[in-house]
């Protein structure tokens, strides 16, 4: 823990030192050390739930935590783009249930090929982010505003689509589109039976964590999170930015209803609101500070891990799930509370 | 010495709405000199500078960049012709590493364009710094930095932009002295290459030690350029304020101080405020000086309840009090007027009588829970009155009046709360000169009433012309407390520049109640 008081130790310490040689910790600054809390929280709660349950840490269960993770895993790493940039998406949850019902008027409808079918979903979730995108950016409508408006259209949309019904993958054609979430490739490499879905979200976690940390993208997402006026003066071009930022989103959410429509077999055009809310709390209790320009993906991971290990082993304990949500609101609470005593003290 | 000019501008004019804010201003710049840009708040400098870097469009004039007419448009068309500014409020991403903030918008990339080239990025960095000769470290975050540090990261990022002109908008204004003498070094290293450089500040002895030539602005207009060298400074200060002696210190019978009515004692919040304790008298008026930072603001919060403190005592008419929220302070009978009127100050929305009644209501509400209007319009008619607040009536919108009338509506709102402990907070920021001597008469009226009046102002002049008593803070703490007669330019800065690091004791602490 040597490193974590040095983060909030002196503010011009290292200033003065040639580069690098004070430094190496610096990542250890910022949302690092609530990520650590959350850690250190998600061990704790697997250990008290493995002592309280023998039906908890078994192999099938756990395979069941991480499934139910991967849905809302997918919609927050999406999210945290947005919050970064010190916006929100509350569009995610429904445009994720419309992104599946494309993808089930495609492949059943229309009768066309799974990949067409996934193709047009990730694209949907692309436009609709475009969308949102183009109007914080250009129309300068509050992201609030913007994400609400799309939220509603997404939810009316699915339902006129779909003609109020669940669109089932069923028929012929559609026959492997369930295996995309729920067959698994390391159970026929290794032997190992963890779901496609649970894969794929820790595939995307690390591809964003890449596009987060790595690329050019990800440095305009922080840079206008931290001062978009500075990032503006500084001749980059951010509406273009906050577009594709919005996009990405709209990608994750994309690929977050064809999981969920291929876990279910089903896509459901009334499913999906209120997973937006469960995203952003995932991404605010990895750390992700809602006022822009700190966020990590790892701590989105380990966010979303927390909930769903804390809804089932609230109901591995028979806890009702009305008090299930009741408690996660009171962790969210809880979570940034203890980051902004931290902040105050340091 | 006769070559081309770097820049010259010509008959520039630029008008905001019920402003002219340039009046065939002119401005040259030769390649190799420090030139600096002088005048009082107002004047027009940081406006012509804005016309020249593209923030603003001018209304009419030229502007000839090494000898051809140039359209600067927008801040990009400056940075591409190579000129740089340095904003006084720094415009940086505190979340991103040094590095990171000087290339923002020109990343190196790698062979996948995506890709960031971090190590090419530091590369780049560590050559420009090399030719400042700067020891920063570019891994680390902004947020991290000294306030001097980070302007030394803007320096070098208008730097990396091969800029040929930079203009600094008063660069020192939060800096220590050692701190301003590697700024002047990295200037005179950047001169020596041939750079430019556009200096706005208020310090006269900076202008002496690193300026080559002065141009004075005053109300909007260009009134010279001459050579330091060949002038004094006193002609200088003459020709800002159009007249030869700008303020003539107070004068009056050694103040008697009436009894306290704010004293405040042990005061503490974090590193912001250090065990500051002073007493504010009946009648008198108490100047707060200090440069940026030194946590005046801080301490006029926590006294008005804004913000938390760690621990001291505040007594109001010799007892103690417990003020944890600004309702609490104005039950006392404290009034805090922000040096960001708008924000802090005013509904600028709504109208002159909503604005003076506003803090007031419990006296204008009926039994039965209606706003006694009448009363309302009475009341604020009788401060537009007494206050001479330029407006058509109390029912105009306060954002429609001007900088000095909308500072007199905040008076006009403290007073009518009948609050007679008053923290003005740069009592004239944003107010055009003509209007600001109406305020300094109405504070004097006010304390000739029995006020109390507690001043925070960074402009000296103002702080001599006004204080009867004035407090030097420093980093946090108070450094010193100087007496009407005591107060000179040279001795209230010397107090503002007395760092921790070579402070053993402090200088020349005086009179009143200041047992630090």
């Amino acid at each position: 823990m040597k490193w974590a008081v040095n983060a909030s130790g002196e503010n011009n310490a290292g200033a003065e030192t040639p580069a690098g040689a004070n430094r190496r910790f610096s990542f250890a600054r910022g949302g690092v050390l609530q990520q650590l809390l959350a850690f250190a929280s998600l061990i704790l709660l697997v250990i008290v739930f493995s002592f309280s349950s023998d039906n908890f840490f078994v192999f099938d269960n756990i395979m069941g935590i991480l499934l139910s993770t991967a849905v809302i895993g997918v919609l927050a790493l999406g999210s945290t783009f947005v919050i970064v940039t010190g916006g929100i998406d509350l569009a995610v949850g429904t445009v994720m249930t419309f992104s599946s019902v494309m993808t089930g008027v495609i492949i059943t409808f229309w009768g066309a090929p799974i990949p067409l079918g996934i193709i047009g979903g990730i694209a949907t979730g692309a436009f609709c982010g475009f969308l949102s995108g183009v109007a914080v950016a250009k129309m300068k409508i509050p992201p609030f505003i913007v994400t609400l408006a799309m939220m509603m259209i997404t939810k009316g949309l699915s339902l006129i689509i779909s003609g109020t019904k669940p669109i089932y993958f069923t028929d012929g054609r559609a026959s492997g589109f369930k295996d995309i979430s729920m067959a698994s490739v390391t159970h026929s490499l290794f032997g190992i039976e963890i779901p496609n879905a649970v894969l794929i979200f820790f595939g995307l976690a690390i591809v964003a964590g890449l596009l987060l940390t790595k690329t050019i993208v990800g440095r305009y997402t922080f840079a206008l999170g931290s001062n978009e006026e500075a990032t503006r003066l500084s001749g980059v071009k951010v509406d273009f930015w906050k577009i594709v930022v919005y996009t990405i989103t709209g990608v994750f959410s994309g690929i977050a209803g064809i999981l969920m429509a291929s876990r279910l077999n089903t896509a459901h055009p009334a499913l999906g609101a209120g997973y937006e809310l469960e995203a952003i709390a995932a991404v605010v209790i990895g750390g992700t500070s809602l006022s822009g320009g700190q966020g990590t993906i790892l701590g989105t991971v380990i966010g979303a891990l927390i909930t769903s290990v804390l809804t089932n082993g609230l109901r591995i304990l028979s806890v009702p799930q009305e008090w299930q949500t009741v408690i996660i609101g009171l962790v969210l609470v809880g979570a940034v509370y203890a980051d902004i005593l931290r902040r105050r003290k340091a | 010495m006769n070559a081309i000019p770097l820049v010259a501008m010509e008959g520039i004019e630029k008008r905001f709405p019920g402003v002219h804010a340039l009046k065939q201003c002119r401005f040259e710049l030769r390649a190799g000199e420090v030139h600096a840009l002088v005048g009082e708040n107002g004047a027009g400098k940081s406006t012509l500078m804005k016309v020249l870097t593209g923030v603003y469009r001018k209304d009419a004039g030229r502007i000839v960049y090494k000898g051809t007419e140039v359209d600067i448009p927008d801040t990009i068309k400056a940075q591409q012709l190579g000129i740089g500014i340095i904003h006084q409020e720094l415009n940086l991403m505190p979340h991103l590493t040094v590095a990171q903030n000087i290339y923002i918008g020109r990343e190196p990339r790698k062979k996948i364009p995506l890709f960031l080239d971090e190590k090419a990025l530091h590369e780049q960095v560590r050559h420009l710094f090399g030719r400042m000769n700067l020891a920063v470290d570019p891994r680390a975050k902004v947020s991290e930095l000294t306030v001097a540090k980070q302007q030394m990261v803007e320096i070098a990022k208008a730097l990396s932009y091969r800029s040929e002109v930079l203009i600094m908008d008063e660069p020192t204004a939060a800096l220590t002295d050692s701190e301003i003498a590697e700024l002047f070094r990295i200037i005179a290293r950047l001169r020596a290459e041939g750079v430019g450089i556009v200096y706005i500040s208020h310090r006269m002895d900076e202008l002496r030690r690193i300026t080559d030539r002065i141009t004075v602005m005053r109300d909007g207009s260009y009134i010279d350029t001459v050579r330091t060298a060949d002038v004094d400074m006193d002609r200088i200060i003459a020709m800002m304020v159009g007249r030869e002696v700008y303020h003539e210190p107070k004068t009056g019978g050694a103040a008697k101080l009436g009894e306290p009515v704010l004293e405040v004692t042990g005061l503490s919040r974090g590193k912001a405020i250090r065990n500051v304790s002073f007493a504010l008298h009946k009648g008198e008026i108490l100047g707060f000086a200090g440069l940026m930072g030194a946590g005046r603001t801080e301490v006029a919060r926590a006294v008005f309840g804004a913000d938390p403190i760690d621990g001291g005592t505040i007594r109001v008419h010799g007892r103690e009090v417990r003020i944890k929220q600004p309702s609490d302070a104005v039950r006392h009978g404290i009034g805090y007027l922000s040096e960001d009127r708008k924000r802090f100050g005013l509904l600028v929305d709504m109208d002159v009588q909503t604005n003076v009644a506003i803090s007031s209501y419990a006296r204008f509400r009926h039994p039965t829970g209606w706003m006694k209007r009448d009363k309302i319009a009475q009341t604020a008619e009788e401060v537009v009155r007494s206050l001479k607040v330029k407006t058509p009536n109390v029912r105009q919108k306060v954002k429609f009046l001007s900088g000095g009338n909308q500072q007199k509506v905040v008076i006009g709102k403290w007073l009518t709360r009948n609050s007679d402990i008053l923290i003005f907070d740069e009592p004239t920021r944003g107010i055009d000169v003509g209007a600001k001597n109406e305020i300094y008469k109405l504070l004097e009226q006010l304390a000739a009433q029995g006020k109390s009046i507690l001043m925070i102002s960074s402009e000296l002049p103002e702080i001599l012309r006004m204080s009867d008593r004035v407090i030097v803070m420093c980093e946090g703490r108070i450094t010193g407390e100087l007496s009407r007669e005591e107060a000179t330019q040279e001795a209230i800065m010397k107090l503002a520049t007395l760092h921790s690091d070579k402070s053993a004791g402090h200088e020349s602490v005086t009179s009143g109640g200041n047992p630090k």
